[in-house]
């Protein structure tokens, strides 16, 4: 029964969508995300440096 | 030399929107997108080199996140509508009160069709790509795109053959941020 609805209709839901998306997308992002980010560059950097440290492999 | 890694920083948004619209929980989606950007970065010899980081980093956050659903079933389930939140405290013209309603309506989708919805009617995925984030055949997610569709434009009653009035403000909204954007 359902005939095909009309692009405009999808459009508008796929518009929506992406707008709800973007907003949140946009939102100003906690700094423990960059601060995590440097912490796992300056790790890898150290472990480097002392190849022979004991891998602190976490057990997923 | 660039690391290949600096690249992750870019997607940190849109991962966080995923985790929002997949958990619906602000504290829950961020506690998603710390474990996910460590797995990425632990497991980067993985990500194949000029593919779609953003689909390979939202694979691995939707993978984490059903991963702890099973494990702690009963928490995850306190929804805080963020995405209608989101939207509402915009001072936005008269498209607010259709996008209040349309998140509500949005929020009722099962999470399958919300999540198809997500990737490829505002993440911009190809079917393909959403189909291998999720893990399923592309007529899955095709069908789950389609019926959550049907499902929003039955909900706020856009099936009817009349123009709805407002659409046009709306769509002239956004257009007109996008082109900014």
């Amino acid at each position: 029964m359902p005939k095909k609805r009309s692009d405009r209709v999808e459009r508008e839901i796929d518009q929506n969508l992406k707008r709800a998306f973007d907003a949140l997308a946009s939102e100003p992002l906690p700094d423990r995300f960059t601060s995590l980010l440097d912490q796992l560059k300056a790790k890898e950097t150290s472990d480097n440096a002392s190849a022979s440290d004991d891998q602190e492999g976490r057990n997923d | 030399m660039t690391d290949p890694r600096d690249e992750l920083v870019e997607h940190l948004g849109a991962m966080r929107a995923f985790a929002i619209s997949l958990t619906r929980n602000t504290a829950t989606a961020d506690d998603l997108v710390q474990d996910t950007l460590v797995k990425a970065w632990t497991n980067f010899d993985k990500f194949e080199q000029g593919s779609n980081m953003r689909a390979w980093l939202f694979t691995i956050l939707r993978n984490t996140y059903y991963s702890l659903r099973r494990k702690r079933r009963r928490e995850v389930e306190d929804a805080d509508g963020i995405m209608a939140e989101s939207l509402s405290q915009k001072p936005d013209h008269d498209g607010r009160l259709n996008m209040r309603d349309f998140n509500v309506a949005f929020e009722q989708l099962n999470d399958e069709q919300r999540e198809a919805l997500i990737l490829v009617g505002a993440g911009g995925f190809s079917y393909e790509e959403a189909a291998e984030t999720c893990g399923v055949k592309v007529g899955t997610i095709k069908s789950r795109v389609n019926r959550g569709r049907a499902r929003l434009a039955e909900l706020m009653n856009m099936d009817e053959d009349e123009p709805i009035e407002i659409t046009d403000v709306v769509t002239a909204g956004i257009v007109a941020q996008q082109s900014h954007a």
